[in-house]
């Protein structure tokens, strides 16, 4: 930014053109600063245990960012994630905490094993978008409820996206061991597999497969649409005091419902990546837990879906790399879910320094007399 | 008469299966009543619920003894608690948000030190026969109950008394409703919170013990799957009251036991549906008892969830 002109006096040396920036500065600086501490004190935990903390963090280095195989693993946990982070976001500029973005995945998923069989035959071209589109009809129509239900109710969404969760999990269990069951699927009960033909492939070139393209773009769109949209506008003033959106005549109703339903869809949408891309048919595989941590990805970035899509690359490294560091280490398998609780703890807690660190007053120390 | 007794086995089986899976919901909702009577809600409970199985289950073990790992329970919830209630005592941090946090990192810790605990056998918590005037097996299966539901009962009648008829009680209900007139009155409402989240801590972590000292009986990660959230979801629906929390635990725990009940007379079908029951009616509780403008009769005015 060239603002040096604004500045009365316009003096060489002023650094009063920061001051603008101030805002910007903390809202990255607390974040990062967040994550570090989170990642400090999950170091002086493995010390108190006895492990190598730097061990840890260059295993995971290696394992989720080292070499090429290491980036293709991480870029495709990446795609759920970035998925299920929109999830929480887009609901959070209403002020919502949606936390079930797993019911949404899993039952997305479910929807497309079910859905692929009796479209076998189709052509791909209009199969995939199909199904594509039903994952994220189901996703959306199930963290919608969750809206309907807060918007007409006033049911505590987050309370409600959780319990929600669960059912899904139940109902997904339920429809792939009995109603849509593969009798060929015999140690874990699946649905049939998908045909090859609606298989996703991976991007030219890259060993990743097309639903991180998506997931990018996804994030990108909700950027635009939060950022740059009277209807992101309209939330964010319905999100700071629904009364005073109420008065001035917004539809409140309409965006938590139509908010909540999109970032389900989102979720809806990294099911049947899940499934069409990388397990081939629905199981129980599918509650690997995305959906919860894209609750901490969305939280770290701070709900804004441009950051998002670091965040969740960071986190998928260290979950890409959670096998090779288990095993190398000696570690159980809850050590990521333990890393990602230190942090979450850090970010939240660091919320309390919002607004208190005077970046203006440091910024321009000594330009005032 | 001994054995057949057709159909009637179920609802016999239900009321057995309610005693049973009821107690756990029972210790987190009380908890839970106390830390939002004081204007804070934890929704990390669940979390605790899982951390207090595994420390109860693991200090049993190591012990031998079932009630040192009741009490090493009810310390470590008491610990989440405490933290829960310091980090919310932080200007401008959120209390859902946090509690989401303490989920995670509660159950996280717990499959990480629980890990070595599950293949070791610990000793279980006693159980009183309340079924010895029946000759039925059926009956005195059904009323073998133990005794920390008669615990949570009791405990149930004395926080109520507690919170109606004491100063402690007072105080709760002051700060729950007003920091400014706590504050008026020489209360600190922070610290009043801490030790209400922390008491509310304590008991989920005894919840937990039970889960992993009788029913069902031992560690592993598969504990709880949800008990410490309906349970929390569950103080709504008895509006903050400690004897409304007592029956209200008691429904859920039948529509926990209806899957187990249905599943010893021989119907299969349809297991995972009958599981999401307890979800499902807490959804519909949920419904039925919110109202659209947010305020719930009976609730703390400080809580966050019904401002």
């Amino acid at each position: 930014m060239t603002v040096a002109g604004d500045i009365p006096g316009g003096q060489a040396p002023s650094r009063a053109w920061l001051v603008p920036l101030a805002g910007r500065i903390e809202g990255l600086a607390l974040p990062v600063a967040a994550l570090l501490a989170g990642f400090l004190a999950f170091a002086l935990f493995l010390l108190l245990l006895g492990k190598n903390p730097l061990e840890f963090y260059s295993l995971v280095y290696k394992a989720g960012f080292g070499t090429a195989f290491s980036w293709s693993n991480t870029l495709s946990r990446a795609a759920p994630l970035l998925l299920a982070a929109l999830c929480v976001a887009i609901p959070a500029r209403l002020g919502l905490v949606v936390i079930g973005g797993e019911g949404a995945i899993v039952l997305g998923g479910v929807m497309v094993g079910a859905l692929a069989v009796p479209l076998a035959g189709w052509p791909a071209f209009i199969a995939m978008p199909v199904l594509a589109l039903m994952a994220a009809l189901v996703g959306g129509i199930w963290i919608g409820a969750v809206g309907a239900m807060r918007q007409w109710r006033g049911v505590n969404e987050t309370i409600a996206s959780l319990l929600m969760a669960y059912i899904a999990i139940a109902l997904m269990n339920h429809l792939v061991e009995g109603p849509f069951r593969d009798p060929a699927s015999l140690n874990k009960p699946s649905t049939a597999p998908i045909a090859e033909a609606f298989r996703v492939g991976n991007l030219p070139g890259w060993n990743v497969h097309w639903g991180l393209a998506i997931a990018v773009l996804s994030c990108i769109l909700a950027w635009i649409l939060i950022e740059r949209t009277t209807i992101g506008f309209a939330a964010r003033i319905a999100g700071g005091n629904i009364r005073a959106a109420q008065v001035q005549g917004l539809p409140v109703g309409k965006l938590v419902i139509g908010f909540t339903a999109l970032g389900g869809a989102f979720a809806g949408l990294a099911g049947y990546f899940e499934v069409s891309a990388v397990h081939g048919s629905a199981n129980a595989s599918l509650a690997a837990g995305y959906g919860y941590t894209g609750i901490l990805i969305a939280f770290l970035a701070r709900h804004n879906p441009l950051a998002i899509i670091p965040v969740a690359l960071l986190l998928a490294g260290f979950e890409a790399s959670s096998g090779l560091v288990q095993r190398r280490m000696d570690l159980p398998d809850a050590t990521m879910i333990v890393l990602q609780g230190f942090v979450f703890v850090a970010i939240l807690a660091s919320e309390t320094f919002t607004g208190r660190l005077d970046l203006v007053g440091w910024l321009t120390k000594g330009e005032r007399s | 008469m001994n054995g057949d007794i057709g159909l009637w086995a179920v609802p016999i089986a239900m009321l057995g299966g309610a005693i049973r899976v009821s107690t756990p919901f029972l210790f987190v909702s009380l908890g839970e009543v106390i830390t939002e009577r004081s204007g804070r809600i934890n929704l990390g409970l669940e979390g605790t619920l899982v951390f207090g199985a595994m420390a109860g289950y693991a200090l049993a073990y190591m012990t031998g003894s079932a009630w040192i790992g009741v009490l090493a329970a009810a310390l470590a919830g008491a610990v989440f608690g405490l933290v829960h209630g310091l980090l919310c005592s932080l200007p401008k941090v959120n209390d859902i948000a946090i509690g989401i946090a303490l989920m995670l990192l509660g159950t996280g810790l717990a499959f990480f030190f629980g890990k070595p605990f599950i293949q070791p056998v610990a000793p279980d918590l006693p159980a009183i026969n309340l079924g010895w005037w029946s000759d039925l097996p059926q009956v005195q299966a059904a009323l073998r109950v133990n005794v920390l539901f008669i615990f949570g009962a009791v405990l149930a009648v004395g926080l109520a008394w507690m919170l109606k008829r004491t100063r402690i009680g007072l105080t709760l209900r002051v700060v729950g409703d007003s920091s400014d007139a706590a504050r008026a009155l020489g209360i600190q409402p922070a610290r009043v919170r801490i030790l209400a989240t922390a008491f509310g801590g304590a008991l989920a972590g005894i919840g937990g013990a039970y889960l992993s000292l009788f029913y069902p009986g031992s560690w592993n990660e598969g504990i709880s799957s949800g008990q410490g959230l309906i349970a929390v979801a569950l103080v709504i629906f008895a509006r903050w009251s400690p004897i409304n929390c007592f029956f209200a635990a008691l429904l859920f725990g039948a529509a926990g036991a209806l899957g187990p009940a249905l599943q010893s007379v021989g119907v299969t079908t349809g297991y995972y549906l009958f599981y999401a029951a307890p979800f499902v009616l807490t959804l519909a509780v949920l419904i039925l008892s919110s109202s659209k403008s947010g305020a719930l009769t009976g609730a703390p005015r400080e809580l966050s969830i019904t401002k």
